[in-house]
């Protein structure tokens, strides 16, 4: 693949495979069995990676857009669910880069660069896809405090978070206008962390309820202003679904390598599987589709990069890059024939992954209602 | 503190074949890599720039390509870099690497400590450093697995087969160091950031003032004529049966018997 990365950006980049194939791919399988795994999260945090793309003056290394792409497709190809839970700390903490008050910048973005956990709460039992029609409520009382009372559902790196960017409703007569979002910090009272998910895939993300019981946030809680809170989370997920379409790049990438080394090795009928042809066709697909994932992918993230919109381009990403993954992943599967339904086997697992790519940060349907409305507006 | 560290690009080993046939390194399409143990050394000038303060120079004799190391090197913190490159330098043995490298450290003079991997996982003699440190006259330490600067004094502790011993040296010294030394760091996104803004320099034989019979072929006394695999399959295995008491009897039997004991 022609793609123009800086001489940072590959430095970077050989640092993350070297980080990911030391330290993480050995753990993913672990993350798998018993969950989120602190001890690596810390150690990612010590290498400096959390803190990639935020400003040096918040105590980032200042890169933009595509080297965060890098980070989190080098990171996928050890483990997609570490990926998943860096991913989204990034959206959420980059709400507050994006939409904070010098105060807030100052207070959290230092705290993101070094690694603390944030995360974003949008979705609840009731409405998923449907993000504007959340019931989770903020009302102002006489000091001038919001109160929250709701819950949320699926949210990534609840349990684990330091920080929580949640979306309650300000203003009911306004519809996705009057809802506003609240940086909330996990030792908050009121603040609930309800029961955790026992997820197909993506393991070893934590992924919890939350509910919120008369839970009071100081004025400063407030992100941007009142009513914001769905454009923060809209224009959140442009970037995350980046992201997620680099998630499904280096799964995939980790899926195939798996099945070309398998391929070559495997015997039947006196020769190597990779030599039949039904089996070589499969690796020409999957080939074909792995460059157009990646192409697509650091384009959106170029056009991210530039300071551009880039809703488009990162819905097609996301919508392509996470389908094909799931479908590179079950081909993968069916190369390893029987060892691939074994848990012995880690293309099991990546098949379990796979699927979480195509609903969160907005599912395949969702995305094209994204993109059939852009290219038909236009 | 000026701390020179001296660092070499290798063919990752896990990839090197030898061709069966010529016996000679099958280098094609293998990997470069900083050599490993040269990590260490770079680690350990950090730890002595963190704790102390100091201008760590990082110095590669090579190809332009050899560069690359030498950028890393900046990445993990270094603060300059020196690259020897000339056709002049090309095919030098241990004798003329380390003369090309004295000529560096004089040239760059105010060095405190010179470090090095204890060896090259290409060549394996460990000879470098040590050579480096007679060209130039000062003590040499090989084998550190501790190090630390106290008063003008590198102290470092050395293990050998039997003991752990502690030995010290007055500054400036070249010190080779274990791969048990340190756990070296991934270059941060920060310091990758900076790496290329820091000062690089490039020198030829004639920036060094380097006399070119001292270098390269002409500076090499040695030279490789074959390399081998070592034949495989010839030990000899014995078996002991009976219980573990009986198993040792026989064992130091015949431990006696070859004169091993
Ligand atoms: C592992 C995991 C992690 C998550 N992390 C987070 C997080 O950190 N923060 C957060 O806020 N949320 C998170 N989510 C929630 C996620 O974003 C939602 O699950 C997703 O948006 C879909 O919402 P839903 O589950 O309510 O499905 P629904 O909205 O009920 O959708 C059900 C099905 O109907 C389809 N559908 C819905 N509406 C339409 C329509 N108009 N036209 C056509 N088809 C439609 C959907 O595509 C889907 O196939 C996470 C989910 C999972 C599984």
């Amino acid at each position: 693949m022609l793609m123009r990365f800086t001489e940072e950006q590959l430095m970077i980049r050989d640092m993350v495979r070297e980080f990911t194939e030391k330290e993480v791919a050995p753990r993913d399988k672990w993350m798998d069995e018993n969950g989120f795994d602190r001890a690596l999260y810390d150690r990612l945090c010590t290498t400096g990676l959390t803190g990639v793309h935020f400003p040096e003056e918040y105590g980032g290394a200042g890169c933009d857009a595509v080297t965060s792409t890098i980070v989190i497709h080098e990171l996928s190809k050890g483990s997609a669910s570490l990926a998943l839970a860096l991913d989204i700390s990034w959206v959420a903490s980059d709400m507050i880069l994006h939409h904070g008050t010098q105060t807030q910048k100052d207070k959290y973005l230092p705290l993101a660069a070094e690694g603390k956990i944030f995360a974003f709460g949008l979705t609840e039992a009731s409405a998923g896809s449907d993000a504007a029609r959340i019931q989770t409520t903020a009302v102002k009382d006489a000091d001038g405090w919001w109160v929250l009372n709701g819950g949320k559902s699926w949210i990534t790196n609840s349990g684990v978070a330091d920080y929580y960017i949640l979306m309650a409703i300000t203003d009911r007569s306004k519809g996705a206008k009057g809802i506003s979002a609240f940086i909330v910090p996990k030792e908050t009272e009121g603040l609930i962390i309800g029961k955790h998910e026992e997820k197909m895939g993506m393991r070893g993300s934590s992924t919890c309820e939350l509910s919120f019981d008369a839970m009071r946030l100081p004025p400063d809680a407030l992100l941007s202003s009142e009513g914001m809170g769905f454009k923060i989370a809209m224009q959140g997920l442009d970037g995350g679904r980046i992201s997620v379409a680099a998630i499904s790049c280096g799964l995939a990438e980790h899926a195939f390598e798996l099945a070309k080394a398998y391929a070559n090795e495997r015997i039947t009928f006196g020769k190597p599987i990779a030599k039949h042809q039904a089996i070589q066709f499969k690796f020409a697909d999957m080939a074909t589709d792995l460059t157009a994932m990646q192409m697509m992918t650091y384009n959106a993230a170029e056009v991210k990069a530039s300071g551009k919109r880039h809703t488009l381009e990162a819905a097609e990403a996301k919508l392509f890059c996470s389908t094909r993954c799931t479908q590179i992943c079950l081909e993968c599967l069916q190369i390893h024939g029987g060892n691939g339904y074994s848990k012995e086997f880690d293309v099991e697992r990546f098949v379990r992954d796979s699927k979480l790519l195509e609903i969160g940060e907005g599912t395949s349907e969702i995305l094209r209602m994204v993109i059939g409305g852009t290219v038909l507006g236009k | 503190m000026k701390i020179l560290v001296f660092i070499k690009q290798v063919p990752d080993t896990e990839d090197v074949k030898l061709d069966p046939r010529t016996g000679n390194l099958q280098r094609e399409g293998v990997k470069s890599i900083l050599n490993p143990l040269d990590a260490n050394a770079i680690e350990c000038a950090m730890q002595l720039k963190a704790r102390y303060g100091a201008t760590v120079v990082a110095i590669s004799m090579g190809p332009p390509q050899a560069d690359a190391v030498l950028k890393k090197a900046l990445a993990l913190g270094c603060d300059e870099s020196c690259l020897l490159s000339d056709r002049a330098f090309g095919g030098a043995d241990t004798l003329a690497t380390s003369y090309t490298l004295a000529k560096a450290a004089e040239k760059i003079g105010d060095y405190d400590l010179l470090l090095f991997g204890r060896h090259a996982t290409d060549g394996d003699t460990a000879q470098t450093g040590p050579a480096t440190a007679a060209w130039l006259g000062i003590p040499q330490i090989t084998l550190a697995t501790s190090l630390d600067v106290r008063d003008g004094w590198v102290v470092c502790t050395r293990e050998i087969e039997d003991r752990i011993e502690t030995v010290r040296a007055k500054l400036p010294t070249a010190v080779t160091v274990c791969d048990t030394i340190n756990e070296p760091e991934y270059p941060t996104p920060k310091n990758i950031m900076k790496a290329l803004k820091k000062p690089r320099y490039v020198w030829n034989a004639a920036d060094l003032g380097a006399d070119t019979r001292l270098t390269g072929i002409p500076g090499s006394p040695s030279s490789t004529k074959t390399v081998f695999e070592p034949p495989k399959g010839n030990t000899d295995t014995r078996y002991f049966e009976g219980s573990p008491a009986e198993i040792a009897v026989q064992f130091v039997d015949m431990l006696e018997r070859e004169h091993a004991l």
